[in-house]
């Protein structure tokens, strides 16, 4: 037996225990659960939505999200006022989150070695605005903590990403 | 003549002029402006299609041949450079039989093909050529190119169209407003900016006047950016509060400026317009004192400008905003982050801002488009039927400049947009440029 803290391949990672993180992740941003989403993001996370160009140096070229974890602090704490317009009201939400696999592992610069998942996601999202679908492709780094994982990348590349899309104001 | 004619919204009939003078009062706008599609139409043409629109920017197309799609109303537009260097506005649209030329976003060719019967053309529009050419008698028989967009020009890179043969020049159509983009070159210690940092495309369903009224407002900052402000202790909600300073300026032609330059002359601190200080960026700092000497003090005290530029072109100290119409009740903002040339130190943190602030999840730009969302659903509802546009009217002044002014607060922005606005709405459609 493994304990997850000496994961060292992917092969050795149980798919359902990702697929059960991955659906508290969805569940959480759903129902705008601000508190237990921020609590799942590790100290060095990055949550990047690109735009137009999906394979860029986020540094280089403007993101529609690219957040490090003070920034994705300073976003929760904007929606926690009431008062994040595009927000107020939050939108009412379901996701579906689907094709999981497990790509392999990757290091972290802090030298953690996280596994990489890959799953499709659809959004249904309702708004006074209308309603919106929002497909994507989502790449997770998930570091093995305990029994549990923690968050330290979400990448999501928005099918729309080439074209206009609408505000996007709920975590996605 | 006139057979009986349906009466639209109570205003105007259908086929005959719009009154604009109606519909537009020195400090009221009538509801129907924003959601009107015979207005919509009558826009495209007399403005969209005629005065100078903002399109883009040469440093997208660096390189000779270089191309990106671009959209200039509702036209579907090839921005080329071509060898020679010079820059055309193509309508992606074959002379043969309409098909779009170009479906990639952006590249490198001298020339295009159309996929549907194999025409091609160079850069510039020409026509280069067609397959089995004896069905036209031969070849460069056909007296045809790709449609353009008959004047194009340029100032500091930011690269204008007009539908228009003739008319005003770009500097002439800039006036005053061409002074604030001298403003935003001179932060560069090379004196040139670039946008290349790619753009975010923000889907809108709004009019596209109430953003181009909203960029200079000062008046919502405090309301609608309060939860930012309040959570990051930004200084900026103050810039907008009723004890600031700052002006708000009608600078003619339909363009506008809220002028921060007062409060941050108060404080005289280089870059505390960029929100840090001179120890923060040394490099650039020293490379500014370098470049501009004794003028350098001033320039980075000052920063950059905060200016809407009639129709579409919005510049929001370190972020360019291009608005494209799309129909009377939506629009696309195109956002991206100014890049100084000659300056990294600032362009990495001015993109990392600009993601923070802007597009479809910026923390100040989400709840703008919220806001102009939420306005377009208003001016369906029957009554007041009116948008009051007077605030700050009493207390206008003129500055040294001749220019009128109102407190950071005012309305005076908005003001002059309309009655520009007005200006071209009532021209005939026989009359050309502005």
């Amino acid at each position: 037996m493994t304990t997850p803290h000496t994961l060292t391949t992917a092969e050795s990672v149980d798919i359902r225990r990702v697929e059960a993180f991955l659906y508290r992740e969805a569940r959480h941003a759903d129902e705008n659960d601000y508190d237990a989403w921020e609590a799942l993001w590790t100290d060095d996370a990055i949550y990047w939505v690109p735009a137009c160009d999906t394979d860029v140096d986020p540094l280089t070229r403007v993101s529609i999200i690219y957040d490090n974890r003070n920034r994705i602090s300073t976003r929760l704490q904007q929606v926690r006022t009431g008062k994040r317009y595009a927000q107020a009201p939050p939108s009412n939400l379901r996701r579906l989150i689907s094709n999981v696999e497990i790509l392999g592992t990757c290091e972290s610069s802090g030298g953690d070695t996280d596994i990489e998942v890959g799953a499709n996601v659809l959004v249904f999202e309702s708004r006074a605005r209308g309603n919106e679908l929002w497909g994507g492709r989502i790449t997770y780094h998930l570091r093995p903590d305990g029994d549990d994982f923690r968050l330290s990348y979400k990448k999501v590349v928005l099918v729309d990403h080439d074209k206009a899309v609408a505000t996007l104001g709920f975590l996605i | 003549m006139t057979a009986t004619v349906p009466v639209r919204a109570g205003l105007a009939g259908a086929g005959s002029p719009i009154d604009y003078a109606s519909l537009i009062e020195p400090t009221r706008v009538h509801g129907s402006l924003y959601n009107d599609p015979a207005i919509f139409a009558e826009e495209l043409e007399k403005i969209w299609y005629k005065t100078w629109v903002f399109v883009g920017h040469a440093s997208e197309v660096p390189q000779p041949n270089d191309y990106v799609r671009k959209t200039l109303g509702l036209q579907d537009i090839i921005m080329t450079r071509d060898r020679d260097g010079e820059i055309h506005l193509l309508l992606n649209r074959c002379a043969h039989r309409a098909n779009l030329v170009c479906d990639a976003a952006s590249g490198n060719s001298g020339s295009f093909r159309c996929p549907y019967h194999g025409w091609t053309y160079r850069n510039t529009g020409e026509l280069l050529g067609y397959p089995y050419n004896k069905g036209y008698g031969g070849k460069g028989k056909l007296d045809l190119a790709m449609g353009s967009v008959p004047r194009v020009e340029s100032y500091h890179g930011f690269v204008f169209g007009s539908f228009a043969p003739d008319g005003p020049s770009l500097i002439e159509h800039l006036g005053a407003a061409a002074a604030e983009i001298d403003r935003l070159a001179r932060l560069s210690p090379e004196g040139e900016v670039a946008l290349d940092a790619g753009w975010l495309q923000h889907k809108t369903k709004a009019n596209w006047k109430l953003l181009a009224e909203n960029e200079t407002d000062g008046y919502h900052p405090q309301f609608v950016h309060g939860s930012i402000f309040g959570v990051t202790g930004s200084p900026i909600g103050a810039l907008y509060s009723d004890a600031s300073t700052a002006v708000t300026r009608n600078l003619g032609g339909g363009h506008s400026e809220n002028d921060l330059r007062p409060e941050f002359r108060k404080f005289a601190e280089p870059m505390r317009w960029f929100g840090t200080t001179e120890s923060r960026v040394p490099d650039y700092v020293a490379k500014m004192r370098d470049k501009y000497g004794a003028d350098a003090e001033q320039i980075l005290i000052e920063g950059a400008p905060h200016v809407m530029i009639f129709p579409n072109l919005f510049i929001a100290e370190i972020q360019v905003f291009n608005i494209q119409p799309v129909s009377a009740g939506e629009c696309v903002q195109h956002s991206t982050a100014v890049q100084l040339v000659g300056a990294p130190e600032l362009n990495k943190r001015m993109i990392s801002q600009s993601i923070g602030s802007v597009g479809p999840a910026g923390m100040l730009l989400a709840d703008d488009t919220e806001m102009y969302e939420r306005n377009q659903r208003g001016v369906e509802l029957r009554s007041p039927e009116w948008l009051d546009v007077r605030r700050g009217v009493e207390r206008e002044t003129t500055d040294e400049g001749g220019f009128t002014i109102g407190t950071a607060t005012d309305e005076v922005g908005m003001r002059g947009f309309w009655s520009h606005y007005r200006e071209l709405m009532e021209r005939d459609g026989t009359e050309s440029g502005r």
